[in-house]
């Protein structure tokens, strides 16, 4: 009976091989409430915006997109993922802003053999040891834009820095990637996570009087903390630096002009001079009334990439190998440029120098400064076995 | 060190007010009618949200602050009159419920009326900057905040402690079948109460608000803190409110700050960074526990 069975199933399963799908599911599990929405809503409308210019499909098949909550609770992301995986059967999955509920949901994903394009979170796990055939990251290591500031702020000369970042996984992250590249004089205090108020904190950096100061306070926390950074008077003695998540649109909309002046690194910028991105760039606008941030062009990438790869293999969702050559391919143009996957699927590409202005409409926004790293890898690669 | 330590004490003494604001109505609502108000953080949440929306259309702060206070007040009084009446007779898990209830069906209506992004309330322009005082800049509009708490909290002081108001109010706390027997009107005196914690929170809701974010939810990690308040200070005591607040607040301030860098100076650097933060956090429960276990009903209880 069993090996009956199995020969049923390889039939079954050679047949799924020839036929090409008829339509491209996605799931999309997001953070969309709670102070970490501004992040997951920006995703989801540049991955949304792309399926639209692709005029509702993904490598010439009709795509369904379907999007859920997670409200930055890893219980609820696992929920909302078995269902999306068991139920729906979907072919992609995408979305997730956090490291810690990526973690939480990619083990029944990689399981399910179902590939997740992740359009933020990076964690270093799944960069090293736990690299994973099914995991392709399109944005960067969490690292990386940390490791970014950090070479910045050493070549610029800066001597006594202070870092800020939440008593979380991520915020020790930042803390290593930032001093992988500078090796000055460090202090560094740990808030809580989802803390709102300051006062304590900047009156130790008043007291430490620092040149330079980087925080990582993502979301909410980063709004919160420039403004009372203002407040306190320190933005005069003291240079501001952050990873292009602490200074992108949701936090300078929020801010305004208190965050002129501040420097920040990012593997993209809405005034990069490519065609792709120029067009990205008016059509997001037109769309929605206000400035893409690094979050919308990660997810419009993501959505790109998947339309690339199902073109690749025809349509044939089914033949997982050909579907993972065909995304380590990287056959679609990125609005950041040229980029490749490294050999543990996350990109090998170069970072960017910006600073918070004024454009030439009066708006308070970011202008891209320079390049900092140039085809730059991370540093747990080495440690991936892909199988 | 003497500049960081003022600065520090001025951040304890404004957070311990803010908190005193908080307090101040729950103590009298558990202290007086014996009730346990879970929703009293929502109070604060929906306070908050009316002097945005209303400092929003008004495009006036103080303005905004004075109608979202009148608004939330009359929120208060509605609430008292159909749903608080009905529960002080019950005992303390009904109230429990019916108010954690209240908590889950603010922050949806909330959800539902402003969206899941945070309001944004700015300070007046005049206040926004820094003030210098004694050779450093302080924020401006803190320096408000703390002349609004103090203000407050004599106002306050004299209405309890010196009017025919406040005398019943003290008697209540202390006996309330007695006070009944008087011949007050303890109904009344309950609904004045009640209405007066509601506009305490969202005096401290609106004036915070431009310093912390009027968001969803806001108002449960504030709720904890006023609990550890008015356990500490003794329940149904104003006096004991403002002293464990201001205790509350000094200690959080100078706990974050000093703590970690004391650490730092005595143990290695990988260790101090975990334990830091860790023990910060946690050490206004110690001190609860600490006082509870010399003062079990807290530093001025009520019912002496």
């Amino acid at each position: 009976m069993l090996p009956r069975l199995t020969a049923l199933a390889a039939a079954l399963m050679l047949a799924g091989s020839v036929h090409a799908a008829d339509k491209v599911k996605v799931g999309f599990v997001s953070t969309l409430s709670g102070p970490g929405a501004g992040l997951g809503v920006d995703i989801r409308d540049g991955f949304n915006l792309a399926v639209k210019q692709l005029n509702g499909k993904l490598g010439g098949l009709p795509a369904e997109v379907l999007i859920a909550d997670d409200q930055q609770n890893p219980d609820v992301a696992k929920q909302a993922t078995d269902k999306l995986l068991k139920k729906d059967k979907v072919d992609f999955m995408s979305g997730i802003v956090f490291s810690n509920i990526m973690l939480a949901v990619g083990p029944a994903v990689f399981q399910n053999q179902t590939f997740y394009i992740s359009a933020n979170a990076g964690p270093s796990q799944y960069a090293g040891e736990q690299c994973n055939p099914f995991f392709f990251n399109v944005a960067w290591q969490n690292d990386n834009l940390h490791e970014a500031v950090g070479k910045y702020v050493q070549d610029k000369g800066f001597k006594n820095v202070v870092i800020v970042t939440p008593n979380y996984p991520g915020g020790k992250d930042a803390v290593s990637g930032f001093k992988r590249y500078y090796k000055g004089k460090t202090e560094e205090i740990y808030t809580k996570l989802g803390q709102l108020d300051y006062a304590a904190e900047l009156a130790q950096i008043r007291a430490a009087k620092p040149d330079a100061l980087f925080f990582f306070l993502p979301g909410g926390m980063g709004i919160n903390f420039v403004k009372q950074f203002v407040a306190a008077g320190l933005s005069r003695d003291t240079q501001l630096f952050a990873p292009g998540f602490s200074a992108d649109e949701d936090v300078i909309k929020a801010v305004g002009a208190p965050m002129m002046g501040m420097f920040n690194s990012s593997h993209w910028a809405h005034d990069m001079d490519n065609a792709e991105n120029k067009r990205f760039v008016a059509e997001f606008e037109k769309e929605y009334g206000r400035l893409p941030s690094l979050y919308a062009s990660q997810g419009y990438d993501a959505a790109l990439m998947m339309d690339a790869a199902v073109r690749d293999v025809k349509g044939n969702l089914a033949d997982k190998k050909a579907l993972q050559k065909a995304l380590e391919a990287k056959r679609f143009k990125s609005v950041r440029g040229d980029f490749k996957f490294n050999a543990n699927h996350y990109p090998v590409q170069n970072y960017y120098l910006r600073v918070i202005g004024k454009d030439g409409q009066g708006r308070v926004t970011n202008k891209t400064m320079g390049t900092i790293f140039t085809n730059h890898a991370d540093a747990y690669a080495a440690q991936c076995k892909m199988k | 060190m003497t500049q960081l330590f003022l600065e520090q004490a001025l951040n304890g003494l404004q957070f311990g007010l803010m908190l005193f604001l908080l307090a101040a109505g729950l103590t009298l609502v558990f202290g007086i009618m014996d009730c346990i108000n879970l929703a009293h953080g929502s109070l604060y949440m929906v306070g908050a949200y009316f002097v945005a929306a209303a400092a929003q259309a008004a495009d006036s702060f103080w303005l905004g602050l004075g109608a979202g206070v009148a608004g939330t007040a009359l929120l208060g009084l509605l609430l008292e009159l159909s749903l608080f009446r009905q529960l002080y007779r019950r005992d303390h898990l009904a109230q429990v419920l019916a108010t954690f209830a209240l908590i889950l069906i603010a922050n949806e209506s909330v959800r539902l009326i402003w969206g899941p992004a945070p309001l944004l309330l700015n300070p007046p322009e005049s206040l926004a900057g820094p003030v210098e005082i004694a050779g450093f800049f302080y924020p401006a509009y803190r320096l408000v905040i703390i002349a609004c708490g103090l203000v407050v909290a004599g106002l306050l002081y004299l209405l309890v402690a010196k009017s025919r108001i406040g005398m019943w109010v003290r008697a209540g706390a202390a006996n309330r079948e007695m006070t009944e027997a008087l011949g007050i009107n303890v109904r009344a005196l309950f609904t004045a109460v009640f209405v007066f914690g509601a506009g305490l929170c969202a005096l401290a809701g609106g004036l915070l608000g431009p310093l912390l974010a009027v968001q969803v939810g806001m108002g449960e990690s504030v709720l904890i803190l006023a609990f550890v308040v008015i356990i500490i200070g003794g329940i149904g005591s104003i006096r004991g409110a403002l002293v464990g607040a201001l205790i509350v607040g000094t200690v959080d301030t100078l706990g974050r700050a000093l703590l970690p860098t004391l650490l730092r100076a005595t143990l290695p650097a990988d260790a101090a960074a975990t334990l830091g933060p860790a023990l910060a956090s946690i050490l206004i429960y110690l001190l609860m526990a600490g006082i509870l276990f010399f003062k079990p009903q807290g530093l001025f209880p009520a019912r002496a």
